[in-house]
């Protein structure tokens, strides 16, 4: 048997010069992938995932350099080939699948030829390299693949445009393949299909893969083995269930305690952090990488590098206290956040905001398209309300038009409070639109970057609460210290903080005016697990000190569930499924409910059987006829429903006490399909 | 990259830009030469040798020499002191002219960018129409219709006339930008329309802004010199370089070239200049 490995990286250390200094990226690094073995590498953003990566590939960019260390590819050391050698290389051996497909694609090229190309410069003659093309592009399980040979990249959906992509990776029939995020950005059941063919094609092809990415759940379904970066130091590296049920390094244990995972929920449960923030780029040790977040640290620590220790045969972590880390303390920060407005009165659960109805039609290239069709939504007080499903359900729109952004179509209602709020914002008083605010998705796009800090919530105190000029600023520096920005922050500028910090900044701006209800658009998709637990844990706090409500949005599940009260899951603008978060997620189910549960990769590494969307979210200007999700829904064949779920659509009704769903098929029936 | 340096590198990223520009050699030129001129045109009295209105009788076109650098024209004056004090007619008048039309164009163009739909299209249209209009043309109408030259109405035309370019460059940043979230929460907050365009989204697009301006400067330069030369732009006699192209350049075929040559290069150098800062920093911001 061989048993070179297809890669190894040998005390790798790479180091990005920036502003003439070089500052080390990658510490020591080293593991080796067998053939046909799937490695993961896990870490927070700026430890080094994509640098070792990069560095695989010999595609560190100008500023980076390898300063020690050796790669070995299939034995051979591929630190100093030359360029036609790299080149031969990436040409036949080695694959990268990146990020974003959207990007990775030349929009200007048919994909026919784009996919054609790679087999042209293996030596393939124009006419076989287009049905090799072909060939490739049914391996990778896109139906109507001579009908996409044909299109732009544009014309794909996120999906299809990743298949693509790994079909050209996959057309040289690569020994490795280097997957950088293949599916974040995904929809999780487009996720959960590419996920499921990358697995098949490693069957079938025997390819080792280096897989990196920041979800651990994707990373413990997908791999054999995983690495756990910290800081550009590989601090722990086992077998994935290994390593995964008996993490034992603090870092790892610290991250997977952060995650929302099955069954936390608000009510009892604070989330884990991971105190202090990761070092700048960079920055030297004298100990371990991990020392100053650690809650294990000792003298020690500090001044003496850990050397990887023996955890099990298959299992290593760079600690002291390796035995001890599962049994870490938790870290829960537990703060008082001053009140950050007047006391709302009303009682918990008391019904706040009344959505009844509400339309949407948007005019595209002269077609109305019904973006959201007749969606009614309640809102209790103090309470959150999610809103999940996947992009182009129309989650955003809703928030918009519940926040007079965008007008609704005659005929929706919107009461906030018993009162009835006028269609758009300018046509609202200063009270009613104070009452509710948003904490959008991108705090870099929300934050004006020519303003401070400080200006940005003290201008929303002064016009929503009508403050003068010096009372606003007083609010606002109160309002930033709740929300754990330092005094010294204040007067600095967007781009000065991080992600997290100016995270906090938009929640400050969104409870300048004393909301009743903040809306919160995927507010922690943008960052890292430990600062989302962190933003998380914030909300939480805010809710229970001012009884403030919240509509939730977000294609995380897992988020959804431990924050939400009541959960409303959207398909193609519609109310599928609504009732309390208990009640949805542990079924009866809605079909599209229950595909879209099965679909989210598992940390904690439960197996269920996946229930499979087929086909795509149709378009909302042609919606399907009867039921919308009848063409893809799982559940129909079989039901005895087939007629009447292509004939009619079926109404949102009440199943069960509390419980809505849209759906032809009898609760019990579903109940006992499910079962 | 860790949230910590991409903090340390946006923080940065103005000051490493500045530096950038400093490296960069057309940067570099263009600032010295805009600068020469800059100076001369606040300094010139100190700079040049003779009054610019004295002549010499002794010396009427006397070709260069240790007494008159650049020579002197047909009525004995100096070349070179009439190139210094001259500097500071085309300067101001060129400034001026694009402050107006980089102060109409982004307040239209904001308007537009932003409010979108029918208001954006008629302006955009009424826009297209006028950029169709030669400057030359219209200063020429303008000059006949009122019956003199004045450097008013060079400004006033000039500025006119480079309104449509710098709304339709500030419109296509304000349209990006108005998409951005914080548009929206300015909503949220009850501001007005024209708070959103000038405290909100202005800012935004004045590097955008700044660039077209220095563009449009350079352009603005060679608009005056072409309407002094043709007698359209200025007071008759002013010592201003197009003026005096005009006014000598038939004596070239006498051999007499200085008069003509000196404020030709000064129009071409200036011109120059300020391209080569507009090239630096549409590279530099790479816009």
């Amino acid at each position: 048997m061989n048993t070179t490995p297809t890669l190894e990286l040998r005390n790798l250390e790479v180091a990005y010069t920036v502003r003439g200094i070089d500052r080390q990226v990658l510490r020591d690094v080293s593991f080796s992938i067998a053939p046909g073995e799937a490695y993961g590498l896990v870490g927070e953003s700026g430890c080094g995932k994509s640098t070792a990566a990069f560095a695989a590939m010999r595609y560190l960019p100008r500023n980076g350099k390898i300063t020690k260390g050796s790669i070995l590819f299939e034995g051979k050391d591929i630190v100093d080939i030359n360029e036609n050698e790299v080149a031969a290389l990436r040409r036949s051996a080695i694959s990268m699948v990146y990020q974003n497909p959207a990007t990775a694609l030349n929009p200007t090229i048919r994909i026919g030829k784009q996919i054609a190309e790679v087999f042209i410069l293996s030596g393939a003659s124009k006419s076989d390299a287009m049905a090799m093309a072909q060939a490739a592009l049914t391996k990778v399980q896109i139906s109507d693949p001579a009908q996409v040979m044909r299109r732009y990249a544009h014309q794909l959906s996120g999906g299809m445009a990743q298949r693509v992509v790994i079909a050209m990776a996959l057309a040289s029939n690569p020994r490795l393949l280097v997957m950088d995020e293949p599916t974040t950005g995904l929809d999780a059941t487009v996720e959960a299909e590419v996920l499921d063919l990358v697995r098949e094609l490693r069957r079938d092809t025997g390819t080792a893969v280096l897989f990196i990415s920041h979800n651990l759940g994707v990373i413990r379904n997908m791999c054999d083995r995983v690495g756990v970066l910290y800081a550009g130091a590989l601090v722990e590296q086992g077998a994935t269930a290994d390593l995964f049920n008996n993490p034992s390094h603090p870092y790892t244990v610290g991250l997977l305690r952060c995650i929302p995972r099955g069954g936390l929920h608000k009510s009892a449960d604070r989330l884990d952090t991971i105190p202090g923030t990761p070092p700048a780029l960079g920055t030297h040790f004298d100990g371990c990488v991990f020392s100053a977040r650690c809650a294990l640290v000792e003298d020690k620590c500090r001044t003496v590098q850990p050397q990887m220790v023996n955890v099990s045969d298959s299992h290593v972590a760079r600690c002291f206290h390796s035995d001890k880390a599962s049994a870490m303390p938790r870290s829960i920060e537990k703060i008082e956040i001053k009140s950050t407005s007047k006391r709302h009165s009303a009682i918990v659960g008391e019904s706040l905001l009344n959505v009844s109805h509400l339309s949407k039609v948007f005019t595209q290239d002269g077609h109305r398209v019904r973006v959201i069709n007749d969606v009614s939504l309640t809102l209790g007080v103090g309470e959150t309300l999610g809103l999940v499903g996947e992009s182009g359900s129309g989650k955003t729109t809703i928030a918009k038009l519940v926040l007079g952004l965008v007008a609704p179509e005659d005929g929706g209602i919107i009461t906030l409070d018993g009162k009835g709020l006028a269609k758009t914002l300018n046509r609202r008083d200063v009270q009613d639109v104070g009452a509710m605010q948003i904490v959008f998705q991108n705090p870099d796009q929300a934050l004006n970057r020519r303003h401070s800090v400080t200006r940005i919530v003290s201008r929303a105190v002064e016009r929503l609460r009508g403050f003068n000029v010096s009372d606003a600023l007083d609010r606002a520096h109160e309002l930033l210290l709740g929300m754990r920005v330092e005094a010294t922050l204040h007067s600095a500028r967007p781009v000065q903080l991080s992600g997290g910090l100016k995270q906090r900044v938009a929640i400050a701006r969104a409870f300048a005016g004393a909301p009743q209800i903040v809306l919160c658009d995927e507010p922690t998709s943008a960052l890292d697990v430990s600062v989302q637990a962190a933003i998380l844990n914030l909300l939480v706090d805010l809710q229970k000190q001012d009884q403030t409500s919240f509509i939730f949005i977000s294609h995380d599940l897992g988020v959804v569930r431990y924050i939400s009260d009541r959960i409303a899951v959207l398909y193609l603008g519609r109310v599928v499924e609504f009732g309390t978060s208990q009640r949805v997620f542990n079924g009866p189910f809605h079909p599209y409910t229950e595909a879209l549960l099965s679909s989210v990769p598992n940390v904690d590494g439960t197996i269920r059987k996946r229930i499979p969307l087929t086909g795509v979210v149709p378009s909302p200007s042609n919606p399907p006829s009867g039921c919308v999700l009848n063409p893809r829904c799982p559940r129909k064949v079989g039901s005895g429903y087939e007629s009447l779920c292509e004939s009619e659509e079926p109404d949102l009704s009440e199943v069960e006490p509390g419980h809505f769903m849209r759906c032809h098929i009898p609760v019990a029936k579903l109940k006992q399909l499910q079962s | 990259m860790t949230d910590e340096t991409a903090k340390q590198t946006k923080q940065t990223e103005l000051s490493e830009r500045l530096a950038v520009l400093k490296r960069n050699k057309a940067f570099i030129v263009g600032a010295a030469i805009l600068c020469f001129w800059a100076l001369s045109a606040i300094f010139g009295k100190l700079i040049a040798r003779y009054d610019q209105d004295f002549m010499d009788y002794e010396y009427i076109n006397s070709a260069p020499s240790g007494k008159y650098w650049f020579g002197t024209d047909s009525n004995g004056r100096d070349v070179y002191s009439r190139v210094i004090i001259g500097s500071r007619i085309i300067l101001v008048i060129s400034f001026l002219a694009t402050l107006l039309g980089a102060f109409l164009g982004a307040s239209l163009g904001l308007a537009a960018g932003y409010l979108k739909g029918k208001f954006d299209m008629i302006l955009m249209r009424i826009l297209e129409a006028i950029s169709a209009i030669p400057v030359i043309i219209i200063a020429l109408l303008a000059v006949a219709a009122i019956g003199r030259s004045s450097s008013i109405i060079t400004v006033l035309i000039i500025g006119f006339i480079f309104t449509p370019n710098v709304a339709r460059t500030v419109r296509a940043a304000v349209l990006g930008e108005s998409e951005l979230e914080y548009v929206a929460a300015a909503k949220l907050r009850t501001e007005k329309t024209a708070h959103i365009l000038f405290r909100e989204i202005l800012p935004n697009v004045l590097p955008t802004l700044i660039v077209e301006f220095t563009v449009r400067l350079g352009y603005a330069i060679f608009a005056v010199a072409t309407l002094s030369f043709l007698g359209a732009g200025l007071e008759a006699g002013s010592p201003d370089w197009g003026t005096q192209v005009a006014d000598t350049w038939s004596l070239i075929f006498t051999d007499v070239w200085w008069p003509t040559l000196f404020p030709s290069l000064a129009i071409a150098s200036v011109a120059v200049s300020i391209n080569l800062i507009s090239d630096a920093l549409l590279e530099v911001f790479e816009l």
